[in-house]
C-alpha cells in the first residue's frame, strides 16, 4: 500500500502544498518542451515533404550553432555571422538536394533514411574539422539575448524565470506560427502537401521537386539554428547537442509525423511530463528519469493513437 | 487560351512531333522509331494491345521518360529532352493511368495546385493573405470554380479525394489538369475500370473540352468503340513499332491493326 501512495497519492499532494513549485516545474518544462517542438518541427517539414526521417536533423542543430560561434571567434560580428550562418543553411540544403536527394529519387524510403545517416556522420566530420572537438560557448551577449532571471512573489512562495527562457519561447512561438502559417496558406506550401502526397502528380502540375525539397531542407535549417541558439545557450555547443535529436522521437510518436500542431503540442507534453515526472515520481526510483520517461509517455500514447495526436488518418480503399 | 513561351499555333498546324523517338530500357525497347504529329483542336488517339508502348509515349512527350534517340518539337520548339516541370511550363497537362491525385487534400486544393504555375504573387503577401495575393487567390478560385462546374462536381468540393469513388477521382484529376489551362492535354486512359455510364460520362467531358476551352488532347484507350467515336486520327503502336496511322475508319480496315489485336494465324 506504501507503495502505491507513494506513486498516486503523495505527488499530488505534494503538488498542492507547495504550488509555487508546481509552477515553477511547469515553467521548465514548458521551455524545454518548446525546444523539444523546434527540433520535432525540424523533422515533421522534411518528413511531409520527401517521407524521410531525417537522421540528420540534430547534427543539423549543433553545425548549425558551431557555425554561428566559430564565425563569431573568427572576429566577424555577431549578426553578420547570423547572416552567415543563415546563408550556410541554405547552401547544405541546396548540395544536399543536388548531391544527395537528386540522384535518389524514387529510390525506397530506407535508402533515403540511411543516406541522412551518411549526411549525419559527414557533417560530424566536417564539423570538427573546421571548428574543432572541444565544447564552446554560446555568443549570448553579442546576440544581446538577455541574462539573468525575474523572480516574482506568488503562489504563497518564489517563482523565477530565467529571462533567456522567456525570449526562447517567444521566439519559437513565432517561428512555429510563420512556419505553419507559411505552409498551409502559401502556394509553396499547397505545393509541399503536392508532393508529399503524389511525386509524379506533382511533377505533371509544373511543381518543381528540387525547388521543393531545397526549401524544405532550408527551413528545417533555420529550425535548428534557432533551435541550436537557445539549447546552446542553456548548456554548452558540444557535439553531445547531437542527442537531444533523439528526444524528438517521442515527440514524433506522440504529435504523428506529419503534423505541424502535433510537433508543438507533442513538444509540451513532453517537455512538462518529463519535467514533472522527474520532480515528483523521480526520486521513488532514485532519479535519472528524463533518460527514459519520454518514451514511456510516448508508449502509452501509442496503445491508444497509433497514429499520433494530430496524425492523418489512415485511408486506404480496397 | 495563350500558350505560354511559345508562338502561336493556328487551328489545323502542327501543335506537336515526334520523329524518329527510340526509348529502351536497358534490353528492353519500348519505343523504336516512332513519327507521328498532333494537330492544333484535335483529338488524337494512340492504340494497341498492351505493351505497346503507349504509356511511354506518352511519358515521352510529358518529359518523365528522355528518348536515347528522335526529336520532339512543340509549339515549334525542338528538343530531346525536357523535364516534367518544363513540359508543364510549357503547356502540356496530363491524367495518370491508376490515378495520381494529392489523396489528402480536397477535391478543391487538387484542382486548385493544378493553378500553381499560374500563380506568381509575392510570397509574402501569401504568407498574409492579403493585398494582390488575396486578389489573386480569389481569382484564380473563380476559375477554378468553373471547372468544378463544368465537371458536374460541385458536392464533392470539400472531400478528400482518397475518400471519392474511382470514376470521381479520375474526373477531379481531369478537373486538375484543366486548371493548368494546358495547350495540351494527355490522358492515359481516361476511361479505365469504368462502368458504361461512366464511360458516357466521361467521353462527353472529353468532347466538351475539345469543344468548349479548343484544347488538343491526346488520349490512349482500350475501348475501342470510344475510341473511333471520339477521336479525329489514330496512331496505332505494337511492340513499339508504328503500324497504323489515319482516321478511325481507314485505322479499322488496316490489315496490321486487325492482326495485332485478333492475332495472326500461323
Amino acid at each position: 500500500m506504501g507503495i502505491l501512495y507513494n506513486i498516486f497519492i503523495d505527488p499530488f499532494v505534494q503538488m498542492g502544498q507547495a504550488p509555487d513549485l508546481f509552477v515553477q516545474t511547469l515553467w521548465e518544462g514548458l521551455v524545454g518542451g518548446m525546444l523539444y517542438a523546434l527540433i520535432a518541427l525540424g523533422f515533421v517539414l522534411i518528413f511531409k515533404a520527401s517521407g524521410v526521417f531525417n537522421f540528420a536533423q540534430g547534427i543539423m542543430v549543433v553545425f548549425a550553432a558551431l557555425t554561428l560561434v566559430g564565425l563569431h571567434t573568427a572576429g566577424v560580428p555577431a549578426f553578420l555571422a547570423l547572416g552567415l550562418t543563415i546563408a550556410v543553411m541554405f547552401a547544405l540544403a541546396w548540395t544536399i538536394e543536388r548531391v544527395v536527394l537528386r540522384p535518389l529519387v524514387n529510390q525506397p524510403d530506407i535508402i533515403l533514411f540511411m543516406a541522412t545517416f551518411g549526411i549525419t556522420y559527414f557533417l560530424i566530420g566536417f564539423g570538427e574539422f573546421v571548428f574543432g572537438g572541444d565544447p564552446k560557448v554560446m555568443i549570448t551577449e553579442a546576440l544581446y539575448l538577455p541574462k539573468g532571471s525575474i523572480t516574482y512573489k506568488a503562489f504563497g512562495g518564489i517563482v523565477s524565470l530565467q529571462r533567456l527562457d522567456i525570449v526562447a519561447v517567444i521566439v519559437a512561438s513565432i517561428m512555429v506560427a510563420v512556419l505553419a502559417v507559411f505552409f498551409s496558406k502559401t502556394r509553396i506550401g499547397r505545393a509541399l502537401r503536392a508532393v508529399a502526397d503524389s511525386h509524379s502528380a506533382a511533377l505533371s502540375v509544373g511543381i518543381s521537386l528540387e525547388q521543393i525539397w531545397v526549401i524544405v531542407w532550408f527551413a528545417a535549417g533555420l529550425v535548428a539554428l534557432v533551435t541550436g541558439i537557445f539549447w546552446g545557450a542553456r548548456s554548452d555547443v558540444s557535439f553531445a547537442l547531437e542527442v537531444i535529436a533523439l528526444k524528438a522521437l517521442p515527440v514524433l510518436i506522440l504529435g504523428g509525423f506529419t503534423s505541424i500542431p502535433g510537433a508543438i503540442v507533442g513538444g509540451l507534453i513532453i517537455g512538462i511530463g518529463e519535467k514533472l515526472g522527474e520532480f515528483y515520481w523521480g526520486p521513488l526510483v532514485g532519479s535519472g528519469t528524463d533518460a527514459w520517461f519520454a518514451y514511456v509517455i510516448a508508449l502509452v500514447f501509442l496503445l491508444f493513437r497509433p497514429q499520433g495526436l494530430f496524425g492523418e488518418k489512415i485511408i486506404e480503399r480496397v | 487560351m495563350r500558350a505560354p513561351g511559345g508562338p502561336e499555333v493556328a487551328a489545323g498546324d502542327v501543335l506537336l512531333s515526334v520523329e524518329n523517338v527510340s526509348l529502351s530500357f536497358g534490353g528492353v525497347k519500348a519505343v523504336s522509331d516512332v513519327s507521328f504529329d498532333i494537330r492544333k483542336g484535335e483529338i488524337r488517339a494512340i492504340i494497341g494491345p498492351n505493351g505497346a508502348g503507349k504509356t511511354s509515349m506518352l511519358n515521352i512527350i510529358n518529359g518523365f521518360y528522355h528518348p536515347q534517340q528522335g526529336r520532339i518539337t512543340f509549339q515549334g520548339k525542338t528538343r530531346s529532352k525536357m523535364r516534367p516541370h518544363d513540359a508543364a511550363h510549357g503547356g502540356i497537362a496530363r491524367t495518370f493511368q491508376n490515378v495520381a491525385l494529392f489523396r489528402g487534400m480536397t477535391a478543391l486544393d487538387n484542382i486548385m495546385a493544378g493553378r500553381t504555375l499560374k500563380m506568381n504573387k509575392n510570397l509574402f503577401w501569401q504568407l498574409l493573405r492579403y493585398g494582390p495575393a488575396m486578389a489573386e487567390e480569389v481569382e484564380h478560385r473563380h476559375r477554378v470554380e468553373e471547372i468544378i462546374d463544368f465537371l458536374k462536381i460541385q458536392e464533392i468540393r470539400r472531400t478528400p479525394v482518397g475518400r471519392l469513388p474511382y470514376g470521381l477521382q479520375k474526373r477531379v484529376e481531369l478537373g486538375r489538369a484543366l486548371a493548368m489551362e494546358p495547350e495540351l492535354l494527355l490522358l492515359d486512359e481516361p476511361m479505365a475500370g469504368m462502368n458504361m455510364e461512366e464511360k458516357e460520362d466521361m467521353s462527353r467531358f472529353v468532347l466538351d473540352v475539345n469543344d468548349h476551352y479548343g484544347t488538343t488532347i491526346a488520349l490512349i484507350e482500350h475501348d475501342m468503340g470510344v475510341v473511333m467515336d471520339l477521336s479525329d486520327r489514330v496512331v496505332v503502336l505494337d511492340h513499339g513499332i508504328k503500324i497504323a496511322d489515319g482516321t478511325p475508319d481507314e485505322v479499322k480496315k488496316n490489315k496490321g491493326v486487325i492482326d495485332a489485336y485478333l492475332g495472326v494465324a500461323h
